[in-house]
């Protein structure tokens, strides 16, 4: 049962695609498998959430992560950034469609996207896509930034993890 | 692909490690060229020039187009493969995060299971 499971898991894994459909246009769509309403569990409730937004791999640590799922309602993440700084994250939802979508703002930024999360189940599995729309050409190609140094914290703890596995041999 | 990317990398670095032929990526930065500008340029024969041109375009950093009889070059596929650079950084991140997205939702769908079978007793 457990072996079954886990190559259910590997089939969906890998799979995430990105797309560049616009000057300031990014879509990121995944296939999961499981119920629409429970991957939008997963992305709405803040202990849930937490978990996964940013993945350990990458170094980085959420303080905190308040989420009012509801038009109009605000969220809030916090980052460890740096030795003893922080990063903010925030914004409010424009829509709210469950278990089917979400629009939120990011406002950390005058360039930060408009984003929408859409789910579309199908015979119990779930298409994920996250459209980021942003304000400009230059908006879009700047947020590189923020995954640009993500991945380079993931190159930094890959190493770190080689060192650590070996030394315990 | 390992290899393929292993070959790209070494004509790369082969064609960037003479002068004239930087000096011409960098002009073609500016402005698309002909060879016989290019050669004008750099003082050299046309034939000289065709061989620079060559060596970058086995690179891939440059590509050329013959029209009538002038041959125009331009800069080549770097700003794709910027491009795409761009975009598997933006995958990776989703991807590592939907990773432990994929964790979280085995997690609920094994509880949903386990409450279903709770009621049903």
């Amino acid at each position: 049962m457990d072996a079954r499971r886990e190559g259910d898991v590997a089939s969906t894994k890998g799979r995430t695609q990105v797309e560049r459909k616009s000057d300031r246009e990014l879509v990121i769509s995944r296939t999961f498998d499981a119920p629409a309403r429970i991957v939008f569990e997963a992305w709405t409730k803040p202990e849930l959430f937490k978990r996964w937004w940013v993945p350990k791999s990458f170094g980085m640590e959420l303080l905190s992560c308040e989420q009012d799922v509801r038009v109009g309602g605000a969220y809030r993440l916090v980052f460890r950034h740096g030795e003893s700084g922080s990063m903010a994250f925030h914004g409010k939802y424009l829509e709210v469609v469950l278990p089917s979508r979400l629009v939120w703002t990011n406002e950390e930024s005058a360039d930060g996207s408009v984003t929408t999360l859409t789910l579309e189940e199908k015979g119990g599995k779930t298409l994920l896509v996250v459209h980021e729309r942003y304000p400009s050409k230059e908006a879009c190609e700047a947020n590189a930034g923020a995954a640009d140094g993500m991945s380079e914290s993931f190159d930094q703890l890959d190493e770190l993890l080689v060192t650590l596995v070996s030394a315990r041999r | 692909m390992v290899q393929y990317q292993q070959a790209r990398f070494d004509a790369s670095f082969a064609a960037l490690a003479d002068a004239t032929r930087r000096g011409v990526l960098e002009l073609l930065g500016r402005a698309d060229a002909s060879i016989t500008e290019l050669a004008e340029k750099f003082h050299m024969t046309l034939t000289g020039m065709k061989k620079h041109v060559g060596v970058l375009e086995q690179a891939g950093l440059v590509v050329t187009r013959k029209v009538g009889r002038v041959r125009t070059c331009k800069l080549g596929l770097r700003r794709l493969e910027e491009e795409a650079a761009w975009i598997e950084k933006h995958r990776q991140l989703w991807d590592a995060r939907f990773d432990e997205l994929d964790k979280v939702v085995e997690e609920l769908k094994r509880k949903e299971r386990a409450d279903g079978r709770k009621k049903r007793r």
